[in-house]
């Protein structure tokens, strides 16, 4: 079984499922799926033995386990090995984790995106863990001539309740390795109340290396005789290059070559640029300052935030935008209000700007194989891009997938994979690392797009909500329509929770690259609806945590929207919503006031199948915001499989959401961000941290991701609670200046 | 012309430009890579080794202006505060994706170095310079209090 489905898996019309069948650019390629590889023993007694693609096991017991997905600071590669070692019976001290490079074939789906990797792999890594183990306890009974039913696991030992015998895992392995492997399907799984990994806070298994400062990051990657290469693009996006003068360059000292890289058109795969080569990368980067280009911005080099200002103003002005979605009678409804609200919501594009700058290190081999080391959150997709680039059969690139400094949806996107594939083919046989500057990667993004919402809100008689209305205006790619962090779907609440209700929308043509950034459409969407809900909650004399209580009370459960989720779908459940909004309350002392000068407001939203309540108390004073507490309640299942990690995702993204929200927006001037390096682009520091209070609503539903979903509340809920300190709505994002007198 | 700048107690003498930022001495020269590239401009403090004891932002550093001691993330270990800072993030398991870590770590003791038992605002204020993108904040100032704590008791103990 495999979906095919979009970059953050909503929104699978025709259109973007055809788009992501290509895995061109940014389309992921998921399936639950996993292959059971059997390989037979390698070498003697002394070698370790390979049970399948993810488990080898040698003499002295040690166990290493491939960690599939790539590690972008999630804690993956610590987290799908614990429910292999899990159902393997094995002790955690035994375990050593290699990362896998890219090869489907053998290990699946291979992507960190869309907080997709526990729903997706919950049950299959367990499976590997609880077939390997089926192996080993068969090589056992054999040896001992039982049965294996009778036969137990106990950390990395086989034991033979019966006479009290034992063999450890390394003892059987080679013999286990010669062993069928069983259909994963049919072997049985461990009661949740037998796990001793799952649920055990275990620390990241590459935080030791990375506290002695070695290798481990894409950009860390060192090969014999490599050089270094610095890529300078076109800062007006849709520019083409026109002619290079590289005479200067190519006399500086410390420079190897420099050349014209003439791209595809396709800003996800590879734009036109001057490839600077040298012994070391300061120097190439230096050099660009020498470069005469002359570039034809064409049609876009006049773009600007202000113009989309005026371009939104405008259809504002013309009227309600395309209907998609129309709910009972809409204007009668209005027209018989007892009280109409309206308000606009707007929120600006956003960078990623991960630590650990765009790079990947590429060499054209004599046998005509592109090896690439690569920090890609998206294998698939950058391997494909690269074949499809350079013409290459699929088994000519070979991919190492290394570990990131960050990703936050950046690294789904390839583009510097593809520079550094066609730079690499230019000069085979020559390791060559590409590494963008920060100014190259703020302003060579794939940003989140901004969008405007204009709200309108009925109330009758006796204030209850009879009408809803929002006109949307957002930004297409030309020809292509709204990619999808840039969309939003029919069945954004509260449809279906409010009788008369319209959602209409206008787009406008851009061709500044937009991509999904953590929680894709739902870290926009949840500010403007959240935001205007708690305006409706005030209109009607309650608050927004018990207007959401009693729109979700006696509802049914829904499927997720437009088959998201794919086969791991498990439906919007409103119980689950309403438990973690109850919590939330709980914790924070919802209904006790809060000190002088500052406010508490209120943030809930469902994700990535993770349903979050948040509450946020702030201040504002003479303008200067300082959040101080955030209270957390989030429900992903009946697991927290590794709570260190876990509580790390939530932290960090109530933190992620603070800053984007007080103070992050990238603009256009003239086709090009004006915004280069952390002086304009300022990202969340220590002295801002709250104290962050965080409790996990168990529920009796498969364990779901936790990248994404404890992001989207903070922001309205910081929102609300300034509104509370200040008397302000916070309408426009960054907050910035905008509560100042 | 061959430069020559003492890290972690060792002599390399290297033939780059006097401008050369240590970073880039360090990563490409020396194969040293556990200084991580952030900005280049000194803003994130993701380059931040010690020179003297004293923090500093490799990235804008030119490798001919340094006429102190250089200690990096690689040498760190050496010595007590290091060692313990070192253990304690392991401890709290402070990092998300650990790629501003060495940073921190180099910010961190050069902060305890000079200040055994910061206070929270001490911490906030001293630490703001190196960015976590990941937003481990809590972890870290979490990591720092411990080891002064410890370091605090030991003396405490030892004054007995």
């Amino acid at each position: 079984m495999s979906d095919v489905l979009t970059q953050d898996r909503m929104a699978l019309s025709r259109r973007t499922l055809l788009k992501a069948g290509a895995l061109a650019g940014g389309g992921l390629m998921l399936s639950a799926t996993i292959p059971m590889v059997a390989r037979a023993a390698v070498g003697g007694a002394a070698a370790e033995a390979s049970l399948n693609a993810f488990v080898s096991i040698a003499p002295d017991n040690t166990i290493t386990i491939v960690g599939k997905n790539p590690e972008i600071g999630q804690g993956i590669k610590t987290m799908l090995p614990m429910l292999i070692a899990e159902e393997l019976g094995a002790d955690w001290s035994q375990i050593k984790i290699v990362q896998g490079d890219f090869d489907p074939a053998k290990y699946g789906t291979q992507v960190a995106g869309g907080s997709f990797a526990t729903p997706l792999n919950w049950i299959p890594m367990r499976q590997v863990g609880a077939a390997t183990r089926a192996m080993l306890l068969e090589a056992a009974a054999k040896r001992w001539g039982v049965s294996a039913s009778g036969l137990k696991t106990d950390k990395g030992k086989i034991v033979d309740p019966k006479s009290g015998r034992t063999l450890t895992f390394g003892e059987v392995a080679s013999d286990a390795a010669k062993l069928k492997a069983p259909d994963p399907a049919t072997v049985p799984l461990k009661d949740d109340k037998d796990f001793t990994i799952i649920g055990k806070a275990i620390g990241g298994i590459d935080s030791p290396r990375i506290v002695h400062g070695e290798p481990i990051f894409g950009v860390d990657t060192k090969l014999p005789g490599m050089k270094y290469a610095a890529y300078e693009r076109a800062p007006t996006f849709g520019s083409k290059l026109v002619s290079a003068d590289l005479d200067a360059v190519k006399k500086l000292p410390g420079i190897v070559d420099a050349f014209v890289i003439k791209g595809d058109g396709d800003p996800q795969s590879l734009v036109d640029g001057v490839a600077i080569i040298a012994d070391n990368w300061w120097v190439a980067n230096k050099a660009r300052e020498q470069l005469k280009i002359e570039w034809d911005k064409g049609q876009w080099g006049d773009h600007s935030s202000a113009g989309y200002a005026a371009q939104a103003r405008a259809f504002y002005d013309k009227g309600q935008g395309t209907p998609f979605r129309e709910d009972g009678d809409v204007d009668a409804a209005f027209g018989s209000a007892a009280r109409i609200l309206e308000a606009e919501y707007q929120y600006p594009f956003l960078a990623h700007a991960s630590m650990e700058p765009q790079n990947c290190t590429s060499l054209m081999r004599e046998d005509g194989v592109l090896e690439m080391w690569a920090p890609t959150q998206n294998p698939a997709a950058g391997h494909a891009t690269v074949c499809k680039l350079l013409g290459l059969a699929p088994e000519k690139v070979e991919l190492h997938i290394t570990r990131m400094g960050g990703g936050f949806g950046r690294r789904l996107t390839n583009d510097f994979m593809s520079q550094s594939a066609a730079i690499a083919a230019k000069v085979p046989g020559t390791p060559v690392q590409l590494i963008w500057s920060r100014e190259d990667d703020l302003r060579s993004d794939f940003y989140r797009p901004g969008g405007w919402h204009k709200f309108r809100a009925a109330l009758d008689n006796d204030g209850k909500l009879v009408g809803f209305t929002d006109h949307f205006v957002t930004f297409a790619n030309p020809g292509a329509g709204p990619f999808n962090p840039a969309n939003m779907t029919p069945d954004e609440f509260p449809a279906s929770y409010v009788s008369n209700l319209r959602y209409s929308k206008d787009e406008m043509d851009t061709r500044i690259p937009m991509g999904a950034l953590r929680a894709p459409r739902s870290n926009g969407l949840s500010y403007a609806f959240q935001g205007f809900l708690d305006e409706v909650a005030e209109a009607q004399g309650t608050d927004l945590p018990s207007l959401l209580i009693e729109m979700y009370s006696g509802k049914e459960k829904a499927p997720d929207s437009e088959g998201a989720f794919g086969s791991t779908a498990q439906g919007f459940n409103p119980e689950r919503a309403i438990a973690v909004i109850r919590k939330a309350m709980e914790i924070s002392n919802w209904g006790t006031p809060s000190a002088s000068g500052r406010g508490k407001g209120f943030g809930f939203y469902y994700s990535h199948q993770g349903y979050f309540a948040e509450v946020v108390e702030a201040s504002a004073e003479r303008g200067q915001v300082a959040v101080h507490d955030v209270w957390v309640a989030g429900d992903v299942g009946s697991q927290i499989i590794n709570p260190f990690g876990a509580l790390n995702q939530v932290h960090g993204s109530v933190i992620d959401g603070l800053g984007q929200a007080l103070s992050q927006a990238v603009e256009f001037e003239g086709g090009a961000a004006k915004q280069s390096n952390f002086h304009d682009y300022q990202l969340a520091r220590m002295p801002m941290t709250p104290q962050i209070h965080v409790e996990f609503v168990k529920s009796n539903n498969p364990p779901t991701g936790l990248g994404e979903p404890a992001l989207p509340p903070v922001i309205p809920a910081l929102a609300n609670a300034l509104y509370k300190a200040t008397g302000k709505r916070v309408r426009t994002l960054p907050v910035g200046d905008s509560l100042k007198a | 012309m061959a430069i020559e700048v003492r890290i972690n107690g060792v002599t390399h003498s290297v033939d780059v430009p006097e401008d050369m930022p240590l970073l880039w001495v360090l990563r490409n020269e020396l194969g040293m890579v556990g200084t991580k590239f952030g900005c280049g401009v000194g803003l994130c403090g993701a380059c931040t080794v010690q020179v003297d004891g004293v923090a500093q932002r490799s990235c804008s550093l030119p490798v001919g202006s340094i006429k102190g001691e250089v200690t990096t993330i690689e040498g760190l270990g050496e010595t007590e505060v290091g060692k313990a800072l070192q253990e304690a993030w392991l401890e709290v398991d402070v990092m998300q994706c650990g790629y501003c870590q060495a940073g921190q770590l180099m910010n961190a003791s050069a902060l305890l170095e000079r200040n055994p038992n910061p206070n929270e605002r001490q911490i906030k204020a001293s630490m703001s310079g190196n960015i976590c993108r990941c937003a481990c904040y809590g972890r870290i100032h979490e990591a720092i209090t411990q080891v002064a704590a410890a370091k605090l008791s030991a003396k405490e103990s030892a004054d007995v």
